[in-house]
């Protein structure tokens, strides 16, 4: 039975139930400023190092600022996940209220030529790697661990564009 | 503004190639060409910089004391930078800054890598906090990935095509052929281009730079001591030198980052940081885009010399390709770009590339670089970009 884990925490949540995932932000309160990875320490707005830093929950759609595909496997640490290698695409995606792009590979059997800049994308949660579970992890009795990540997929508008 | 001025003595290179031997070797034959061409015996250096590779081993071994012991101790004092692509530039500066406070006459620059073969990756280990280590474990982004974003908005937002970023390709290979540093040294057509394999989506393999071993050096002086020594007809000079990082919030997405900055709290700067690079190297130089008369710029992707073009000020967004189609930027041009032949035909070798793309300038404002000099050039710019933050650019001057 493999156990679900994030492959960095604190990042982004893995809900239970139907719930949809989100990317986790901080925001530096004073200035308004989003920070994805989130910033813990101090807010690096510049004239608001004092101001204090909330989680957030980003928004999880976003329009396609830029994208590509990998159509050479990526050198380590990418854990290659077919053998041979199928070219997968990675989006840049523009999130509105935060007025920020974050980058996630998009969910397989999406092409570059099904892709265009402006689209609506959105966030969902996907397996990176399965790995056998690591003894010093101490966590008893899986036998597998699932490493999630964050991904970007066009949103289904039933054909309408 | 328009800050005092260095002399460049010499430069020098070792050729860029594959060769898998220690950088170490190739930073010594670029540093001993320099002092030759600058007349200097290496007794009489008053300060070394070395523009550091991280590939090689932890920074104490590749740094400025590498190579000064290399070139035998002279006690002579010694400084190192590392900053990506940039690195070159930042020794420079330390080298300037150095001369310009009075503290020593002439100094060496040197900066050289041995590269691995493929695609530039991280270090090794389980490093979850560093960006560039789990931009490949996360979403398997590789440099070309970030290249070929921005060549897609080029594609999208001004109708770019594979055969406008074919021939800068094919112009920088033209230009490649008669320099005797280059590793690649091959014509190439737009049809080789697109015949090449597609890396990442519009880039294809010929459109994306190599890694190669290479080594380059500069002696910079005090103008005093180059008027004592070759007096100031036709001397190169150090005009500016700009390694500026980005201004808050940096709404480009840039290498090895997941995310940009938010703009929803504090507005974004009127310049991109690729424009702030330039712009400031002009401020210091107290010159403008029209005043270039030959440039080398960054092409570690075609597409990302055209956009070069626009954050230099040498034309408006989404007029590169026309620059390039008019044959402005190629040898015989208006303002040739990459007259070296540019990554195209060297590959990147990151410590050293930065110095590289001065000691073309210094050749092309000599009136020395044969069989691809770009007229009588007065007023030469570089610049380049690389991870974390690090950027570039120098003006040359005669």
């Amino acid at each position: 039975m493999a156990t679900r884990r994030p492959v960095v925490e604190g990042w982004f949540t893995i809900p239970d139930d139907d719930t949809p995932p989100s990317l986790i932000g901080t925001r530096c309160t004073e200035s308004g400023t989003y920070f994805f990875p989130p910033e813990r320490v101090m807010s690096r707005a510049p004239g608001f190092a004092d101001s204090e830093l909330e989680e957030v929950h980003l928004s999880r759609r976003g329009r396609l600022w830029s994208y590509t595909d990998a159509q050479y496997q990526p050198p380590e640490p990418y854990v290659p996940v077919t053998d041979p290698h199928e070219p997968f695409c990675i989006a840049a995606v523009e999130l509105e209220a935060e007025r920020m792009v974050v980058m996630g590979q998009v969910v397989a059997g999406v092409r570059v030529e099904d892709l265009r800049i402006g689209m609506e994308m959105e966030l969902v949660l996907d397996t990176l790697d399965v790995r056998p579970a690591d003894a010093r992890t101490e966590d008893g009795n899986e036998d597998e661990i699932e490493y999630v990540v964050w991904k970007w997929r066009p949103v289904d508008d039933g054909g309408a564009s | 503004m328009s800050v005092e001025q260095v002399a460049v003595l010499g430069v020098g290179m070792h050729p860029w190639g594959k060769w898998g031997r220690n950088f170490v070797e190739y930073g010594v034959a670029a540093a001993r060409a320099a002092l030759t061409d600058a007349a200097v015996d290496w007794r009489d250096v008053g300060f070394v910089a070395g523009a550091d590779t991280m590939r090689n081993g932890y920074p104490g071994y590749v740094a400025g004391a590498t190579f000064a012991q290399a070139l035998g101790w002279t006690g002579v004092p010694v400084t190192s930078a590392y900053g990506a692509c940039a690195s070159g530039a930042m020794a420079l500066e330390a080298a300037r800054q150095r001369i310009l406070a009075g503290l020593c006459d002439v100094a060496l620059v040197v900066g050289a890598d041995t590269t691995p073969k493929g695609f530039l990756k991280p270090n090794a280990g389980e490093r979850t906090d560093d960006p560039d280590w789990l931009r490949f474990r996360m979403l398997g982004a590789t440099n070309p990935t970030y290249f070929a974003l921005y060549a897609r908005r080029r594609v999208d937002l001004y109708g770019a095509t594979s055969e406008d970023f074919a021939r800068v390709k094919v112009k920088n290979a033209r230009h490649g052929l008669h320099n005797p540093y280059a590793r690649f040294v091959k014509e190439v057509g737009v049809d080789d281009v697109l015949a090449s394999p597609m890396v990442a989506t519009p880039l294809r393999l010929l459109d994306i730079c190599a890694t190669s071993d290479g080594g380059a050096a500069v002696v910079l002086s005090s103008m005093d001591y180059a008027r004592s020594r070759v007096g100031t007809d036709g001397l190169v000079r150090v005009a500016a030198i700009s390694t500026v990082t980005p201004t808050f919030p940096n709404s480009v997405i840039e290498m090895p980052n997941f995310a940009t900055d938010s703009a929803a709290g504090v507005s974004e700067p009127d310049r991109t940081f690729k424009q702030a690079i330039g712009d400031a190297a002009y401020a210091q130089a107290g010159l403008g885009p029209d005043d270039v008369d030959v440039a080398e710029v960054y092409d570690l992707s075609t597409a990302l010399e055209l956009d070069w073009y626009e954050d230099l000020g040498f034309c408006g967004p989404g007029e590169a390709e026309g620059l390039l189609r008019d044959g402005v930027t190629e040898l015989g041009g208006r303002l040739p770009v990459n007259p070296s032949g540019g990554l195209a035909c060297f590959g990147e070798a990151v410590p050293a590339q930065a110095l590289a793309q001065v000691c073309e300038l210094t050749w092309q404002l000599r009136g020395t670089a044969e069989g691809r000099q770009a007229g009588d050039p007065r007023v030469g710019i570089t610049a380049n970009q690389g991870l974390f933050g690090h950027g570039s650019s120098v003006i040359l001057t005669r």
